[in-house]
């Protein structure tokens, strides 16, 4: 009953937000927003990760005679993700106060709506119900992207809309297609359940295509290099909200859904393609790193310094190893939390000079010690220093890689000497040197936007001295699900 | 059989009404009538009759999308209202047209004999041909119904062909008799029945504007008034199809290697000229036009998979399309009227600042004609991709589908775009009647309870 109060709160919420004309529906957002919040943490207290069994689970026929069930719950891996979800949404929702977005109730609303699809996601055990809430997030993202978005929003969200929707519809192929493999006799009736999935015993052929219609879908919404194209211009033309909910929550439904529905289900596709695919992921962090680089513009340096760390998260999920596995489990957060506060505080510095350029900025640390602080760990857990949440995820990613193939970690583990350079060349940049006519007064965090930061700043910390919290969560499910891959 | 003759009834009597002074009646009453025959309609599930000497069968399949066909109309009748205030005095000819040729819609879905269907579709066309040259002062009406007029007189002498030639080989009209014939001679299927079999299959996708034979639909649905476009690219599309599918099933399941390789020709070709064309239109009505062409092609999907599932496809993703269509074409409709005529997608910029219910309910009808979840359209998808999967061997039709649906999408959104994110420039606001926006709520409730909820109707057949 829990996941089903916590997939419906936020869409309930999201209708009573949209019926409050005026600044009052932000409020109320970020009430909503962390009630939900609550109630994810009354699912956790309750949790009993032993055994990784699925919790909380609920069974509903959805479409009659077929089949198909509404059928939700969580494992560690799920739980994490919620959490995760949970945490940053309010967050979110409190990081936009500031903004005078013109009908405030529809983003508002907007944005609990896409929470609905989110935690939809993430919970959702069977093939139809996933992909229903996986299209679901879609909608409302692309309306904030492209309403609320700069000058060049329509056309790059439409081909972020019209990209994913392509992908995703090969995904939506491949379940019709798993589903119709499911019951073993002519008579056994058919099932899009995530159990009846696990047991099918496909031939290595069509498990290899399968892999592709799946991955394809996965690939576009993390995105691994080459289906990336859409990424970079999309979060620098969305508000800066949007971009917080695509980078911080929205790609970890790419990993998640490889998590659950590719790796467990096709998982001779996923050995005749593996290397390919953490070929292509590495090139991936090889490749964003460089272009961050080069960047000038804030946002699209902290763009393609995220597809270097999807790529790499990617690498070591596909290395199907514990160590890999677990490591991108934990760097799902710890990318979601710095990334959401690393392009939290690209907006607070865009709002008071008007410019993302690194050029036209420097010597902020002489007006603003609060924020340089704030954004130091921040960029510091990016860049994966030890104590920091970073570290965590990328030692174990890189260790899971390189008991895989060792050239293949090395030419990986460049991610942390590339990272180091773009990073702190952008703090170098925008924080340190003479102020420029755009920071000349530049005004210390507000109230509003410590409380943002703070909770951020404590979770690099908790992820990086305690991991275990987190990583015992999802340990025993991680180890649930390489059983099956190597059943 | 009640409702083809209460149709009929009620037709007339619409006529004689027309007659009266006032003709603030006449629409109340239509909506009355339709009313009455959804629900007489409906006592006829699962109590198959058979009349007039087996020509005609009323089972669950004819009372479905009869129900589909009759619920339709309901939903477009509400938009005539810019003909009522402009105090048209063919107002009743055209209601009783539109009766008239439902009549013909039922025939076409009941039909067991092809002397039925080919009277069915004549009833129907006619009608049409009328209503697409109503505007009699518009040059493009005219052009449409001309063009209609010829075009499909010259696909019914195909199909009427077809007929004969079918006759002459199995010597009998009746379509059980002929899915029962003997047409192998020497183990070779007789030439004259693959003849016959190929001029029906010509002459009813012209009828639901399958490429090759659709060349005619831009123009037509373009020029047609878009109260009778609504009519066109709904009611009788869904009659078409359902024909299609019943022809297929009960005379020629046999013959299915010889007219397959046909039917998959014309699906992938209306696909690919349905999506592609529909993607490089410069007016929102053209813009329908071409995708109602698409939706034939998914809609023939379920005829290319050909098994226990194509029914409810049909059902399912015919319901879906109609109730989308009624609000895309009355919000068109709606438009046009307030703009001076005009369907380009700027008619449309600003539409959510000045009428925001109207273009929500658009968004609506865009994501279920795209085919994304929430919606009916999502299903309607799902259904008919199932139904082509599950025959094993057709991957890469649905490929295919799935790539022209992303194509889709973006010339939906295409619309939505114009509604939300162009400025206003000199449009206003749209005048909408209290009936008309009762009618776009109702389609967008039930096109999002059909995407929530599709167990409800998705296998009834």
């Amino acid at each position: 009953m829990i996941t089903a109060l916590l997939l419906f709160w936020p869409a309930l919420a999201a209708l009573l937000v949209l019926l409050i004309k005026g600044q009052g529906a932000k409020k109320v957002a970020f009430v909503a927003a962390l009630v939900e919040f609550a109630i994810a943490i009354v699912a956790t207290t309750g949790f009993d990760a032993a055994g990784g069994r699925t919790q909380y689970a609920l069974n509903l026929p959805w479409v009659e005679n077929a089949g198909i069930g509404f059928h939700i719950g969580m494992d560690g891996i799920s739980l994490l993700m919620v959490l995760l979800t949970t945490f940053l949404v309010p967050l979110i929702i409190l990081s936009a106060f500031k903004h005078d977005y013109k009908n405030p109730n529809a983003f508002y609303a907007l944005i609990l709506f896409m929470q609905t699809g989110l935690i939809g996601v993430f919970v959702a055990l069977d093939a139809f119900l996933f992909y229903f809430f996986w299209e679901v997030a879609l909608i409302p993202i692309y309306f904030i992207a492209a309403i609320w978005g700069g000058a060049n929003r329509i056309k790059v969200t439409l081909k972020f809309f019209v990209y994913t929707v392509f992908g995703s519809l090969f995904m939506l192929a491949a379940f019709v297609y798993l589903y119709f493999q499911t019951g073993a006799t002519e008579m056994a009736a058919h099932s899009s359940d995530v159990q009846a999935f696990y047991q099918l015993a496909l031939s290595a052929e069509s498990q290899s295509w399968i892999f592709w219609f799946l991955f394809i879908a996965f690939a576009i919404k993390m995105p691994v290099f080459p289906f990336h194209t859409w990424q970079p211009d999309t979060y620098t033309e969305s508000p800066a909200q949007a971009t917080m909910l695509l980078s911080g929550i929205m790609l970890k439904m790419g990993i998640y859904g490889v998590l659950r529905w590719l790796l467990p289900v096709v998982p001779m596709g996923v050995s005749q393609w593996d290397e390919l695919v953490l070929i292509l992921s590495i090139i991936g962090i090889v490749y964003g790193s460089i272009i961050a680089i080069r960047q000038h513009d804030l946002k699209r340096l902290i763009a393609y310094s995220s597809i270097a760390h999807v790529g790499l998260i990617a690498a070591g999920i596909f290395t199907l190893n514990e160590q890999g596995l677990q490591g991108g489990v934990i760097q799902m957060l710890s990318h979601g939390i710095n990334v959401t506060g690393l392009f939290f505080i690209i907006d607070i510095i865009q709002r008071r000079t008007s410019t993302r350029e690194i050029t036209s900025l420097g010597g902020i640390t002489q007006n603003a010690k609060a924020l340089s602080i704030f954004f130091m760990i921040l960029l510091l857990g990016s860049v994966a220093l030890p104590l920091t949440n970073g570290f965590v995820g990328e030692f174990l990613l890189l260790l899971g890689v390189y008991n895989y193939n060792a050239w293949f970690g090395a030419v990986a583990g460049l991610t942390i000497i590339l990272s180091s350079v773009y990073m702190l060349r952008m703090f170098q940049g925008v924080m340190f040197g003479t102020k420029s006519e755009h920071t000349e007064d530049f005004t210390d965090l507000t109230f509003n936007e410590k409380a943002v930061l703070i909770p951020l700043v404590i979770m690099v910390f908790w992820i990086g001295l305690f991991p275990n919290t987190f990583l015992s969560i999802s340990e025993p499910a991680v180890g649930n699900l390489l059983n099956i891959i190597n059943r | 059989m009640t409702s083809i003759i209460l149709l009929s009834v009620f037709g007339i009597v619409n006529l004689f009404v027309g007659f009266l002074k006032s003709k603030k009646i006449l629409l109340p009453l239509a909506l009355l009538f339709l009313i009455v025959v959804f629900g007489v309609n409906l006592l006829g599930w699962n109590n198959t009759q058979t009349y007039f000497n087996n020509m005609l069968t009323i089972d669950n399949y004819a009372v479905a999308f009869t129900g589909i066909m009759v619920l339709t109309t309901l939903l477009i009748l509400p938009f005539s209202q810019s003909y009522i205030d402009a105090e048209d005095e063919n107002l009743a000819e055209y209601y009783s047209l539109l009766l008239f040729s439902l009549v013909g819609a039922i025939m076409m879905v009941a039909y067991e004999n092809l002397i039925m269907l080919f009277i069915g579709i004549e009833i129907l066309s006619i009608a049409m041909y009328v209503l697409a040259g109503s505007n009699k002062r518009s040059l493009r009406s005219n052009e449409a119904a001309l063009k209609y007029f010829l075009m499909g007189s010259f696909f019914t002498g195909v199909l009427l062909f077809g007929i004969v030639l079918i006759y002459g080989a199995t010597g009998t009209f009746d379509i059980t008799e002929i899915g029962a014939a003997n047409v192998m001679a020497d183990g070779t299927i007789n030439t004259m029945f693959t003849m016959g079999l190929l001029l029906l299959v010509i002459g009813i996708s012209f009828k639901i504007a399958a490429a090759p034979f659709h060349f005619w639909t831009p123009d037509v649905y373009e020029g047609t008034p878009t109260f009778f476009t609504t009519f066109m690219a709904t009611v009788v599309k869904t009659a078409g199809v359902a024909a299609f599918y019943k022809l297929m099933n009960a005379a020629f399941e046999g013959s299915f290697t010889s007219w397959f390789p046909t039917v998959i020709a014309i699906t992938v070709l209306t696909l690919v000229v349905g999506n592609i064309g529909a993607v490089i239109q410069p007016s929102v009505k053209r813009m329908l036009a071409y995708s109602s062409i698409s939706h034939a092609g998914y809609l023939l999907m379920t005829l290319v998979a050909f098994n226990d599932l194509s029914e409810n496809a049909i059902f399912f993703y015919s319901l879906s399309y109609a109730v989308a269509s009624v609000i895309s074409f009355g919000v068109l409709k709606l438009v046009e009227d307030a703009r001076e005529g005009n369907h380009s997608f700027a008619a449309f910029n600003g539409l959510g600042k000045t009428n925001p219910l109207l273009a929500f309910v658009m968004t609506v009808s865009m994501l279920s004609l795209g085919g994304i979840p929430l919606t009916a359209g999502f299903f309607g998808k799902l259904f008919v991709f199932s139904a082509v999967i599950e025959t094993g061997n057709l991957m890469w039709l649905v490929v295919l589908a799935v790539v022209l649906a992303a194509i889709g999408i973006y010339y939906y959104i295409k619309v939505v775009i114009a509604m939300y994110m162009q400025p206003t420039g000199e449009n206003t606001k749209v005048p909408v009647s209290g009936f008309a926006t009762l009618v776009l709520i109702i389609c967008a409730a039930l096109t999002v309870l059909l995407g929530l909820a599709p167990g409800l109707i998705s296998n009834i057949l």
